[in-house]
């Protein structure tokens, strides 16, 4: 029962984690339509973000998380405006060549900056753990998964109640229509594209912490949200939340109960098992075509 | 006249001082690295690298190899097998280099070894453990690192100074032929001392949480881990293991644990745990050759290296220190005269005296050395040794 209470702990812990990686994505793919392999790239930005912010110039903690976002948000907005704006109408594999190369570039970057050597973030919270029972969770872990809702909470209602979500979801659906009713395209996809971007920061900036900072970190991850985004449906930030939980319990309890050696397998398997029964994912938007 | 006369002269002068420097660098000899210089075990192959570069200039100052300057031919294995095995096809087709110098996990070592039978060119293999690089039949292969066996029948040999002594042992090693190599060994050698054993848990190269693993390993009741990974894995699994109150100690295997930087990112998590080392830079005085280790850990620091890489770096400098020897013993730049001299070689290393004898099938043996196994403690943020 102790195991089976750690491995449920463990699975929330990382399922806020997954839900916040996936939204990101999600909002890129499901409204841009662009496969952004930058993900994990933007992901590690963050995290040496924070590395830079917190451990070498000292700054505040949280404030340093708050920066990465900030500085997540704008390099997103400059990719977009650079690298995707001049490829508008363009066919699917020139985009994600593009996308491709950039993460290539990032990832390189990243390295010559900071060199392979792994970096750690130090926090203000205790090394020791919160202990309930048999369960024991770090209060760092706890503080990133307040953080995790409170955002998964904050781009919900961004999408379904104001205007920016109304005109970000009529893109979605459907691109031309929405620019006859006024909404301007070029802008949502370079907000989209930023916010996602800034998401994907986040996370490097609350994880990095957890774990160690190397330029390869993203990568991952990025193989993960992208499942979560599939599991979820495209574009729906509440199909990605909860495909986030389903893939975090998918891989807690298969590699506890059944292979610790299968553990992504596991996961990757229920998507597959997943597609078969619900091709459109667990929560895709209806999308109107033609 | 005279000042056009002096620009002309100035000029062939300007020409002919590169032009010396290549015909030097054309006399050089070459010896190819095939090391993971980025990617996920990135920083321990710029170690060995640094100390590979430690070696080459130490060489150098004393006048080269058969009078000529040796140098190193850098490629990048991106922390990948394919990428290994292409990294060496470019040393031996592009740069036709002698020998060889790789290519730090087994899973990449592995990937090449094909490629040295192809091309007749001998290689020395630094730091992979995996036991079938010298049992699979490649007379090319010479390894100067221990195996997962040679470690596990050394750590046996020292289980009673442990106290409490170890009575059952639990496993965690990364899924590839470094892990799952030092589970088999170490689990042979336990047995055979009288411990029981626990769980067997594996995780991928790349993973970050290991909490289901630790869970399961927590409940088994175990007294110690076993852990069998590459540094930066080691620094997640310390501090999951202390979020989850583990009860066992953790003894880390391979030799790339580099303790200092365990105690630098994993903090207290990382105190009153054993980890396996090759070089011991802590403790220069102890090591068999006291003046090469001081000598080194001295141009280590001299070069402003980082210092939690000198336990890595070491291999580099004792893999080109071995070439270096067996082409002077060739007495010629030859790849299969070099392989016949490696044979021969009686080096002093950093880890000891490095030599070879024949494991493997008869008649195709590769080289194994007898490699010696330190034990060092983090005791309140230092180490200490066993």
């Amino acid at each position: 029962m102790a195991e089976f209470l750690q491995f449920t702990v463990n699975a929330i812990i990382l399922g806020g984690t997954y839900a916040l990686l996936g939204i990101g994505l999600t909002l890129i793919f499901g409204i841009m339509r662009v496969v952004n392999f930058t993900h994990g790239d933007l992901y590690a930005f963050g995290a040496y973000m924070i590395y830079m912010f917190a451990a070498l110039l000292r700054l505040d903690f949280f404030a340093s998380i708050a920066l990465a976002g900030v500085l997540g948000f704008l390099f997103g907005g400059a990719i977009e405006f650079v690298l995707l704006r001049p490829l508008t109408g363009a066919d699917i594999d020139t985009t994600m060549l593009v996308m491709i190369g950039a993460s290539i570039a990032l990832q390189a970057g990243e390295q010559l900056i900071w060199t392979g050597v792994a970096r750690s973030v130090p926090t203000p919270f205790s090394n020791a753990p919160v202990v309930i029972g048999p369960v024991s969770v770090l209060p760092i872990r706890l503080f990133v998964l307040s953080v995790a809702v409170c955002l998964l909470v904050g781009f919900y209602l961004l999408i379904n109640r104001t205007r920016l979500g109304v005109a970000m979801r009529a893109t979605f659906q459907d691109a031309d229509t929405a620019a006859l009713m006024g909404v301007n395209n070029g802008l949502i996809y370079t907000i989209t594209f930023a916010l996602g971007s800034s998401l994907a920061a986040l996370a490097g900036a609350l994880l990095g912490p957890i774990f160690v900072i190397t330029p390869t970190m993203g990568n991952l991850v990025a193989l993960k949200a992208f499942a979560i985004v599939i599991l979820g449906g495209l574009g729906n930030i509440v199909g990605a939340t909860v495909g986030g939980f389903v893939l975090a319990f998918a891989e807690e309890f298969g590699a506890g109960y059944i292979s610790s050696g299968y553990r992504d397998g596991i996961g990757f398997l229920l998507i597959i098992l997943v597609l078969i029964v619900r091709p459109q994912g667990l929560f895709a938007m209806k999308e109107r075509i033609g | 006249m005279l000042r056009s006369k002096s620009y002309t002269i100035a000029a062939a002068l300007a020409l002919a001082a590169p032009s010396a420097a290549w015909a030097q660098a054309q006399n050089d000899i070459l010896i190819g690295v095939d090391e993971p210089l980025t990617g996920d075990v990135a920083a321990s192959g710029n170690y060995v690298t640094d100390g590979a570069r430690i070696a080459e200039a130490a060489i150098n100052a004393h006048g080269g190899v058969l009078g000529r300057k040796i140098r190193l031919v850098i490629e990048d294995n991106k922390s990948n097998p394919r990428d290994a095995a292409t990294a060496a096809q470019r040393l031996i087709v592009r740069d036709h280099v002698p020998v060889l110098m790789g290519a730090w996990g087994s899973t990449f070592t592995l990937s090449v070894m094909p490629m040295l039978i192809e091309n007749s060119v001998p290689m020395v293999v630094e730091t992979s453990s995996s036991p079938k690089i010298t049992t699979s039949g490649n007379p090319w292969v010479f390894r100067i690192a221990p195996t997962s066996e040679m470690e596990a029948k050394s750590f046996a040999a020292k289980i009673s100074q442990f106290n409490p002594p170890i009575r059952k042992a639990d496993f965690l090693a990364v899924n590839n032929d470094f892990g799952l190599g030092s589970i088999n060994a170490f689990k042979t050698a336990l047995s055979a001392a009288g411990v029981q054993i626990g769980a067997i848990q594996t995780m991928s190269p790349d993973a970050t949480d290991m909490s289901a693993q630790l869970a399961t390993i927590k409940k088994s009741g175990g007294d110690t881990l076993f852990l069998t990974t590459e540094v930066e894995q080691i620094i997640l699994v310390l501090k999951q293991a202390a979020e989850q109150r583990l009860g066992q100690r953790v003894i880390t295997d391979g030799g790339s644990s580099s303790p200092d930087q365990l105690i630098a990112q994993a903090g207290a998590a990382a105190n009153g745990n054993y980890f396996t080392v090759f070089f011991a830079p802590w403790f220069p005085e102890k090591a068999p050759y006291p003046d090469l280790a001081k000598a080194f850990v001295q141009a280590w620091t001299g070069q402003k290296y980082p210092v939690p890489g000198m336990t890595e770096g070491y291999r580099g400098y004792d893999g080109i220190s071995t070439i270096a020897a067996a082409i002077t013993a060739a007495g010629k730049v030859d790849p299969d005269a070099i392989r016949q001299a490696l044979w021969k070689v009686k080096v002093k290393g950093l880890n000891g005296d490095i030599s070879f004898v024949p494991q493997g099938p008869k008649g195709k043996e590769s080289g194994q050395n007898e490699a010696n196994v330190y034990i060092v403690k983090i005791v309140d943020g230092k180490v200490t040794l066993q």
